[in-house]
């Protein structure tokens, strides 16, 4: 009877409902960490307990047992708490053993620097070393800005 | 603070948040802090093929530092309460 009701006070958005429970930690390095939520603090630094790290290739994936892990908050893109009820992955996806996966991930990457390298054959390279110490946080979007080092090995 | 006190106007509404990697989330803005840190629910992300691990994701907490654009309904937006509110915080009160 009594004016407003708990639900009506705004709260901000806290990591408070993830703890305790099975969650994915996207990072800024592409990599996807999921673990128990067992901390966390204002700047979204997180704890995570029985943390593993699944790589996703394609329609394989791996999970590498990593233990406890403090991630540092600036480098989280997104905490996603797991729903149990839904499949964590679609079911045509297939679980591979670590040396497969570290294989296709190169695969994968090499893929990449090609597409890029090839982007880039109109620029002397031999020359363009010197702008190796220019790079860009967007390599992937924006090939033409990146780091010049890495593709020149 | 405009942008947060606009953003809490906005809260129970589905919007689309874009982030820095490119990954598009949809899903009702639960909440949102001083940091524009944004919590949604029953979120679904845009491009589900290119992002299988995001599946069983139905509540997330995305922070503030990676987002790009957040994608708002045309019906929440009022420009005039935006151009007054934008003045009353150029004047500093």
């Amino acid at each position: 009877m009594s004016g407003a009701s708990i639900e009506d006070v705004y709260l901000p958005p806290s990591l408070a409902s993830y703890l305790d429970k099975k969650a994915v930690l996207q990072l800024r390095d592409d990599r996807k960490l999921i673990g128990v939520l067992r901390s966390f603090d204002q700047f979204a630094n997180v704890v995570m307990e029985g943390a593993y790290e699944r790589i996703i290739v394609g329609d394989h994936y791996c999970d590498l047992q990593l233990g406890l892990y403090v991630v540092r908050g600036e480098n989280v893109v997104l905490t996603g708490e797991l729903d149990l009820e839904r499949e964590e992955l679609p079911q045509h996806m297939t679980r591979v053993s670590e040396a497969e996966i570290t294989r296709a991930q190169k695969a994968e990457r090499e893929v990449v620097q090609r597409s890029i390298r090839k982007r880039l054959e109109f620029l002397d390279f031999d020359k363009l070393r010197v702008a190796s110490s220019y790079t860009c946080s967007h390599a992937q979007s924006h090939p033409q800005f990146c780091s010049f080092s890495p593709i020149v090995l | 603070m405009l942008f947060f006190s606009y953003f809490k106007d906005l809260v129970g509404r589905e919007v689309t948040v874009e982030l820095k990697n490119d990954l598009a989330i949809r899903g009702t803005l639960h909440s949102v802090d001083q940091y524009l840190n944004i919590k949604l629910e029953n979120t679904r992300v845009v491009d589900q093929d290119k992002y299988p691990h995001m599946l069983s994701v139905r509540n997330c907490f995305i922070r503030g530092s990676v987002v790009r654009y957040v994608q708002l309904p045309p019906e929440g937006v009022d420009i005039e309460l935006l151009h007054d509110a934008t003045r009353r915080e150029a004047r500093g009160g």
